[in-house]
C-alpha cells in the first residue's frame, strides 16, 4: 500500500475523532455523551496497541499466557467496582485530578510524596507510549513494505508527525479548563468510539481469519495440533507457571486502578457513582470479546508462516499475505485506535501530574503568588501543554532509541511492574489509618530501585550489550543477587519475580516505617477522611482540622490569582450561605481553609494549594491525639444533630397533629354551642307564647269574649305541640348523628309506604286545597327502616304542602328505579327555592330568610333529620329545580 | 294616647301582647320584622318599639341602629324583647341604645310595668 495513501487514511481519521470529541465537548450535557456504556467503553483504554498486536505475539510464542493480563481485571471486576466507589467518592469531594493527587492528598498533601509518584509514573509510562508509537511505526511499515524496517531517519520517519498530531489533540481537548479535575467529555468520548472501532476490527479480523482463511475453530486447532511446540502453547505445564500466573493476574488487577490513564478515566472523567453499575459486567464483557480470537490468529500465523517472527502483527500479515489490503486497512486503523486514545489519555493524565504536582509545587509558586489571575491561568495551561508535548516527544526518542532491541511485551510489563509499586500506598491508604507518607516515600523508592535491579537493568544490558553475565552471575559475582533469581528464587519468570520482590520489600518497607514513626497530624486527618469517605462526605468542610489563625481576606487574595475576582466572590458567598456565615466575616477557620484548599487543587495539584495557603495563614500545631478528638466530636456532632433533627422533625409533626385534633374539637365545641344556643331559643319561642297567653288568660278570664279565650287556648295547644315535636326531632337528630339510632331494615314496598304518607296528610292538603298525585308503578321492594323513611316521606311532603302558596296548588310524587337506585322525587310547582337556600336546606335549624309568609311552624330540623336517615341507608337527598318553576326534592336508595 | 310598635315574627307572641297593650289603652302597630318596622315608621311614630332580635330579613339588631341613625326616631324608647339570654347578647343590645332588654319567656305584667316606668 502506498504510504502516502495510509498517512492520508490516518489523517481523515484522527479528523472524524477530532469533529466527534469536538461536538461531545460543545454537547457535553447531551445524554450522547453522558451515559454508562461511553464510561464503560472509555474503560477500554485499557486495550492498547500491546492488547491489539502484542497479545497475538505473546500467544504465538509462549501460549496462552497472554491472557493473565485481562483475567486480572476480569476476575476481580466486582471488587474492583466496590473499590472504585470510594475512590470516586473522594476524589469528587477533594477535586483529585489525578493518581498523584489522590495518593498525596492521603498522606496529607505531601508535595515530595506527589513528585516522587510522578516521576514514577512518567518513568513506568513514557517507554508504555513509546510502545505505542513504536507499534504505529512498525505497523506503519508493514501496511507499506510487508515487513518492518529498521532505524530510519527522524524526519522521514511517519511516526513523528502522527506523535506531533496526537499531542495537538491531547493539548486541544485536554487543556481547554485551568482545573484539572474538570471532566474531558471530548477526549472521553473519543475514546469511547475508539474502543468501539478497534473491538469491532478486531473481531473483524479474527472472524475473516477463523471463517475464511480456516474453516473455523476446529480447523485451525486440528492444523496447529502437528505442530511441533503444539503442547507448549495450550497448557499450564508446572506449579511455577501456576505462580507466574498468579502474579500477572495480581499486577493486571494493580494496572487497572493505578495505570494514570485509567485512574483518569475511571474516576476523574466518571460522572455519575452509577454508571459502575453498567460497567461492572460491560468492561469485563468487553475484554473477554477482545480475547476470543487472540489464540486463534496467532495460531492461523503460525499455521501459514511457519516462523513466530513478526508474530505480533499477524492480524495484518494474514490479510496482506491473501492480498487483501482493506481488511488490513481496518486491522491497521483499529490498532491505530488503540494508539491514540491510550497515548492521549496517558498523556493527559501524566501532563496533569507533571505540571500539578511536580513543576507547580516546585518551580512556579512564587511566580503564581506575585502573578494575577489571567496571567497565572494561562501559564498553568501552558505548563501542561508544554508538559504533553515534551511528553509524547520523550516516548518518541525512548522508542527511537532504545525501543527497538526490546519487545512490545516485556516493555509493557515493565512498565506494569513500575506502576505497581504504587498499590502499597494506595490500597493500604484506603483501608489502614496509620499509613504514613515517611512510609509511603521509603516503601515506593525501595520497590522502584528493586524492580530496576530485578528487571530494568538485566534488560537493558542484554538488550544493548548483548551479555547475559549479570542475569548469570548477579552483581560482583554473588549467587544471591542473580537479578532474575534474588536470594534464590529462581523458578519465577523475570516479571513475575520482579514483582514478588519489589512488591514485598515495599509493602515491609512501608509497614516498618509507618508503624516506627508518627506521621502529622494532617495526613491523619486525611488518612480517616479516605479510610471512611461516606461517614466524612457529610461532614465535608468539618472534615479538616486545622487551628490557628487566619483572614478571610488574605485567603481571597490568593484564590483571586487562580479564579478572578467574580468566581472568587461567587465560590466565598456560596461557602458563607452554606455555612450560614455573615457575608463580611473576618476570621477563617477550618472550613474554610478546606474549602479554599478543595477550590485551587484542581488547578494547581493539593500540594500546591496547601501551600499556598499555608502562606497566608498561621497554623497552630495540633497533636494527633487532638485531630483524633476533634474528629470524632464533629462525626457524633453530626449524628448528635441527625438524631436532634429527627425528634424535632417528630415533635413538630406531632405538633401539627395536635393542633388539627385541638382545631377539630374547637370546631365540634363551636357547633355544639351554637346548637344548643339555637335549640334553647326555639324552645323559649313557644314557652313564650305559653306564658304570655296563660297569664292573660288568669288575669282576664272573666271578662274575656269566650271566642278570645278559645284563640288563646288554641295557640298553647300549639305551641305545646310545636314544643313536643322540638323535643322530639332534637332527640332524633341527636340519636342519627351520633349513630345511637339503629335502622331496622325490613323488606318492605315503595308504593306502600308513599301511600300511607299521603293518606295520613291528605286532610292537610285538602285545607290548603292542594292536590296530591301519586301513582303506582311496578311496585319496587327493597330494605329499609320503613318508620324512618316514613318520617322523611312526611317531613317532605309536609313541607310541600306548607310551603306552598298556590290557591289550587299540585304535588306529584313518583318514583323510578335502575338496577341499583329507587329514586323519589316530590316536585310540587310553588314559587321554589332561592339559589342561597339551595346550599343550607338540609343543615339544622336553617330557615330560609325569603320567607314571605308567618313563619311556618317547624322545628328547623325536619330536612337535617331526613338527610341523615337517608344517609344512613346508604342513600342521598337533594334539590334540584323543576320545570314549573317550583322545586323537586329528590332521595335515592340503594337496592343494595 | 300611647302609640306602640310591636316587632316580632312569632304571630302567637305578638298577639298576645297585642291584646295586652290594647287593652291597656295603647294604640299598636304589628311588624314582623325589622322591615315592615321601619315601613310602618316613616309615617307612624310610637311612643315605644318592643323588638325581637332574631327574625328574618332584617333583625333586630340591624333595626335599632337605623332607628337610632334617624334623627326623627331615635328618641322612641326601645325594649328588646330576646330569647338569646346570654350577657354578651344583652350588652349588645343594650350598648346599641336600647333602653331595656328582657328575656323570653317574661311576664305580661312585669313588661307592662317596664313599659309604663319608660314611659312616665
Amino acid at each position: 500500500m502506498n504510504s502516502l495513501v495510509l498517512f492520508i487514511a490516518i489523517i481523515l481519521y484522527l479528523a472524524v475523532l477530532f469533529l466527534i470529541a469536538f461536538f461531545a465537548e460543545k454537547k457535553s450535557k447531551s445524554k450522547w455523551v453522558n451515559n454508562p456504556y461511553v464510561y464503560s467503553l472509555s474503560l477500554a483504554v485499557y486495550c492498547t496497541a500491546w492488547t491489539y498486536y502484542g497479545s497475538i505475539g505473546v500467544a504465538a510464542e509462549t501460549g496462552v499466557s497472554f491472557l493473565a493480563i485481562y483475567l486480572g481485571p476480569v476476575i476481580a471486576a466486582p471488587l474492583w467496582i466496590l473499590i472504585l466507589k470510594k475512590i470516586i467518592r473522594i476524589s469528587k469531594q477533594h477535586k483529585i485530578s489525578s493518581i498523584a493527587d489522590f495518593i498525596s492528598l492521603r498522606y496529607g498533601n505531601n508535595r515530595f510524596l506527589g513528585a516522587l509518584i510522578t516521576v514514577i509514573c512518567v518513568l513506568g509510562i513514557v517507554p508504555y507510549i513509546s510502545l505505542q508509537l513504536k507499534a504505529v511505526s512498525e505497523s506503519f511499515e508493514i501496511m507499506t513494505h510487508g515487513e518492518v524496517i529498521e532505524n530510519q531517519a527522524v524526519l522521514s520517519d511517519y511516526t513523528i508527525y502522527i506523535a506531533v498530531l496526537i499531542a495537538v489533540f491531547a493539548t486541544f481537548f485536554g487543556t481547554q479548563k485551568t482545573d484539572a479535575s474538570e471532566k474531558h467529555k471530548g477526549i472521553v468520548a473519543s475514546v469511547a468510539f475508539e474502543s468501539i472501532i478497534k473491538l469491532v476490527f478486531f473481531l473483524g479480523v479474527g472472524i475473516y481469519v477463523t471463517f475464511y482463511l480456516f474453516n473455523g475453530t476446529e480447523d485451525v486447532y486440528n492444523q496447529i495440533s502437528s505442530h511441533e511446540n503444539f503442547k507448549s502453547l495450550t497448557t499450564l505445564d508446572n506449579v511455577e507457571s501456576g505462580f507466574n500466573w498468579f502474579f500477572m493476574i495480581l499486577l493486571s488487577f494493580f494496572a487497572i486502578f493505578l495505570l494514570p490513564r485509567q485512574f483518569q478515566v475511571s474516576v476523574v472523567e466518571n460522572d455519575r457513582e452509577k454508571h459502575l453499575k453498567k460497567a461492572i459486567w460491560l468492561f469485563p464483557l468487553y475484554l473477554l470479546l477482545f480475547n476470543i480470537f487472540v489464540i486463534f490468529i496467532a495460531w492461523a500465523g503460525i499455521v501459514k508462516f511457519g516462523s513466530t517472527s513478526n508474530s505480533s502483527y499477524y492480524a495484518l500479515l494474514l490479510p496482506l499475505k491473501e492480498g487483501n489490503v482493506f481488511m488490513a486497512l481496518l486491522v491497521f486503523i483499529g490498532g491505530f485506535s488503540a494508539v491514540i486514545s491510550m497515548v492521549v489519555v496517558s498523556t493527559l493524565a501524566l501532563s496533569t501530574m507533571v505540571s500539578n504536582n511536580l513543576i507547580i509545587p516546585y518551580g512556579f509558586l512564587s511566580k503564581f503568588i506575585k502573578g494575577e489571575q489571567g496571567k497565572n491561568t494561562s501559564y498553568i495551561k501552558r505548563i501542561r501543554r508544554i508538559s504533553i508535548f515534551l511528553i509524547i516527544i520523550a516516548a518518541y526518542y525512548f522508542y527511537y532509541y532504545f525501543s527497538v532491541p526490546l519487545s512490545l511485551y516485556s516493555i509493557g510489563l515493565v512498565s506494569f511492574v513500575i506502576i505497581s509499586q504504587l498499590a502499597p500506598s494506595f490500597f493500604m491508604g484506603l483501608f489502614w489509618n496509620r499509613g504514613s507518607s515517611r512510609g509511603a516515600i521509603v516503601g515506593l523508592i525501595i520497590g522502584f530501585c528493586v524492580t530496576l535491579y530485578t528487571l530494568v537493568l538485566p534488560m537493558s544490558i542484554e538488550a544493548f550489550t548483548g551479555s547475559r553475565d549479570f542475569i548469570e552471575n548477579g552483581l560482583f559475582g554473588v549467587e544471591n543477587l542473580k537479578p532474575f533469581a534474588l536470594f534464590g528464587i529462581d523458578f519465577l519468570s523475570p516479571h513475575a519475580h520482579a514483582v514478588f520482590w519489589s512488591l514485598l520489600l515495599n509493602l515491609l518497607a512501608f509497614a516498618v516505617v509507618s508503624l516506627s514513626f508518627k506521621g502529622n497530624y494532617r495526613e491523619r486527618n486525611y488518612a480517616e477522611m479516605f479510610i471512611d469517605p461516606r461517614n466524612y462526605s457529610t461532614l465535608g468542610d468539618n472534615a479538616l482540622v486545622w487551628k490557628g489563625e487566619a483572614y478571610v481576606a488574605d485567603i481571597k487574595n490568593v484564590l483571586v490569582k487562580f479564579l478572578g475576582v467574580s468566581r472568587t466572590e461567587r465560590a466565598l458567598s456560596l461557602f458563607f450561605r452554606k455555612y450560614n456565615l455573615p457575608p463580611d466575616t473576618q476570621m477563617a477557620d477550618a472550613r474554610l481553609i478546606s474549602f479554599s484548599e478543595k477550590l485551587l487543587t484542581g488547578s494547581i495539584g493539593g500540594a500546591s494549594s496547601k501551600i499556598l495557603i499555608a502562606n497566608v495563614v498561621k497554623e497552630q500545631e495540633i497533636s494527633l491525639v487532638e485531630v483524633l478528638e476533634i474528629l470524632n466530636e464533629s462525626k457524633e456532632a453530626l449524628a448528635n444533630n441527625k438524631a436532634l433533627k429527627e425528634k424535632s422533625d417528630e415533635l413538630s409533626k406531632l405538633t401539627a397533629e395536635l393542633k388539627n385534633s385541638n382545631n377539630e374539637l374547637l370546631f365540634q365545641y363551636k357547633q355544639k354551642d351554637e346548637f344548643l344556643d339555637t335549640v334553647a331559643h326555639e324552645l323559649k319561642t313557644p314557652l313564650t307564647t305559653i306564658k304570655a297567653s296563660t297569664e292573660i288568660l288568669k288575669d282576664d278570664i272573666e271578662e274575656m269574649e269566650p271566642e278570645m279565650q278559645k284563640t288563646f287556648l288554641g295557640n298553647i295547644e300549639k305551641e305545646v305541640d310545636r314544643l313536643a315535636r322540638l323535643v322530639n326531632h332534637i332527640l332524633d337528630i341527636e340519636k342519627l348523628e351520633n349513630n345511637r339510632q339503629k335502622l331496622n331494615l325490613t323488606q318492605s314496598n315503595i308504593d306502600n309506604t308513599i301511600s300511607n304518607v299521603v293518606n295520613n296528610l291528605s286532610h292537610l292538603a285538602k285545607e290548603k286545597n292542594i292536590e296530591i298525585r301519586f301513582e303506582t308503578k311496578n311496585s319496587a321492594t327493597l330494605f329499609y327502616d320503613e318508620d324512618r323513611i316514613i318520617q322523611v316521606l312526611t317531613n317532605l311532603l309536609s313541607n310541600a304542602i306548607k310551603f306552598n302558596e298556590k290557591k289550587n296548588g299540585e304535588i306529584i310524587i313518583s318514583y323510578t328505579t335502575n338496577e341499583s337506585w329507587l329514586e323519589v322525587a316530590f316536585e310540587d310547582d310553588s314559587k321554589g327555592i332561592d339559589e342561597i337556600d339551595k346550599n343550607h336546606i338540609f343543615d339544622k335549624f336553617y330557615q330560609s330568610e325569603n320567607q314571605n309568609t308567618l313563619k311556618p311552624k317547624g322545628s328547623g330540623l325536619g330536612l337535617a333529620i331526613s338527610k341523615q336517615i337517608i344517609q344512613k341507608h346508604g342513600g342521598d337527598i337533594w334539590l334540584k329545580q323543576s320545570d314549573k318553576n317550583g322545586s323537586i326534592f329528590v332521595f335515592k336508595l340503594p337496592f343494595q | 294616647m300611647k302609640k306602640i310598635l310591636l316587632v316580632d315574627d312569632e304571630p302567637n307572641i305578638v298577639m298576645s301582647l297585642e291584646y295586652t297593650f290594647k287593652k291597656k289603652g295603647f294604640e299598636v302597630y304589628i311588624a314582623r320584622d325589622g322591615s315592615e318596622a321601619l315601613e310602618i315608621l316613616e309615617n307612624n311614630i310610637p311612643d315605644i318599639i318592643l323588638l325581637d332580635v332574631m327574625m328574618p330579613k332584617v333583625d333586630g339588631y340591624q333595626t335599632i341602629k337605623l332607628i337610632k341613625e334617624n334623627e326623627k326616631l331615635k328618641h322612641i324608647k326601645i325594649v328588646f324583647l330576646s330569647a338569646k339570654s346570654k350577657s354578651s347578647d344583652i350588652e349588645k343590645g343594650l350598648s346599641l341604645g336600647a333602653d331595656k332588654y328582657l328575656l323570653k319567656p317574661f311576664s305580661v305584667k312585669k313588661l307592662v310595668s317596664e313599659v309604663n316606668e319608660l314611659l312616665d
